[in-house]
């Protein structure tokens, strides 16, 4: 539950937890890094910009990772960038959250076999939080993610590790194809 | 291509003749450090055989009025494992002065082996090598940054070898999938 469904009493009174309200903040304004490393990060801009319009959820780029909360790795990491990743990573402030947007941040994508160049999945340096599919995944999809990362800091709280906050994410994690089916359902 | 040069001249398309003009020329001025031409449609071409003449007959490429080849539109590397050499081929074109376009190759040992740099022919050759030198391991001689271009500085191997095997590890990480 957010905290804006709360009951609000008619003295404009709230009560609640310090953790819930310090999530609220959090996932109310996730500033990810800006930067993009391949075709995905075409995807990631048109996110950003009017028709997808990130800035509704608080989310918009960050020129340094001094200032971030998130890393959006969208695209290709090569061996060479791998390190650089790893850099930028280790520069950003805690809590941070990394999402892994595209088959290549996945797993290698395309470039699985023959791409002696690429690093194989890069949560082979870092640690990902959220994975999100596709080549490249649509807008929509990498919402869809960063909705996940939102959900994820909900499950944290004071006391509570992020491996802990992440279990908890996946137990109560949605069938998609049920989502889907009740979509249809209600708008046929 | 050696099967009957007056039947193949007969049916030579209009700019694998201009080709074979430009060859001639070359052809008059270094004698056998070039190979015979080769009148392929797609792109016509002559190997240079005595490769130490190669900076030369680029420059006279570059600089004789009757061929004015200004402009290399592409240098890329080959691999030949039963020959056991690696290669360049330049593509080569006159813009502004002629309408004519070749290829050269030009072909070294594999293990260890050196061509000659143009790049100071040439300012498109200085990347140009640098990646086939990248990709394939041969060295050019006289080039003046030699580095490799797209691979890390330390990374092992040769990408482009048809017996690229990559390497395991890079810095501790795992390479392949
Ligand atoms: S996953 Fe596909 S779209 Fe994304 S960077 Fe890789 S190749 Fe490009």
């Amino acid at each position: 539950m957010g905290l804006l469904d709360a009951r609000i009493s008619n003295r404009n009174v709230l009560v609640t937890s310090v953790d819930n309200v310090m999530n609220w903040a959090r996932l109310s304004s996730l500033w990810p890094m800006g930067f993009g490393l391949a075709c995905c990060a075409i995807e990631m801009m048109a996110t950003n910009a009017s028709n997808y319009d990130l800035e509704r959820f608080g989310i918009f780029p960050r020129s340094s990772p001094r200032q971030s909360d998130l890393m959006i790795v969208a695209g290709t990491v090569t061996m060479k960038m791998a390190e650089r990743v790893v850099t930028l990573y280790e520069q950003m402030p805690e809590p941070r959250y990394v999402l892994s947007m595209g088959s290549c941040s996945n797993c290698g994508g395309p470039y699985w076999n023959h791409g002696y160049h690429v690093l194989k999945g890069v949560d082979r340096v870092i640690p990902v939080d959220v994975y999100v599919p596709g080549c490249p995944p649509r807008p929509e999809a990498l919402i869809g993610g960063l909705m996940k990362i939102q959900e994820l800091v909900r499950m944290e709280g004071l006391g509570v590790t992020r491996q802990e906050a992440l279990k908890k994410l996946a137990e109560k994690s949605a069938d998609p194809q049920q989502v889907i089916e009740q979509t249809r359902k209600a708008t046929a | 291509m050696d099967n009957g040069m007056e039947e193949a001249g007969n049916i030579m398309p209009a700019a694998v003749q201009e080709s074979k003009a430009a060859y001639d020329i070359i052809k008059e001025r270094f004698g056998s450090a070039v190979s015979e031409f080769d009148a392929n449609p797609t792109m016509p071409f002559f190997e240079v055989v005595d490769t130490s003449k190669w900076v030369d007959i680029a420059l006279f490429m570059r600089d004789d009025s009757r061929l004015k080849f200004n402009y290399m539109a592409c240098l890329s590397g080959v691999d030949y494992p039963e020959q056991n050499q690696l290669g360049i081929v330049c593509n080569l074109e006159s813009i502004g002065h002629h309408t004519h376009r070749i290829a050269v190759k030009v072909k070294c040992q594999r293990d260890g082996g050196s061509i000659p740099s143009v790049s100071c022919v040439w300012h498109t050759a200085n990347w140009h090598e640098r990646e086939a030198y990248d990709m394939y391991g041969m060295t050019f001689d006289g080039h003046p940054d030699h580095r490799r271009i797209l691979c890390p500085e330390d990374w092992t191997g040769y990408p482009l070898r048809k017996d690229y095997q990559v390497q395991e590890t890079y810095h501790g990480i795992k390479v392949p999938y």
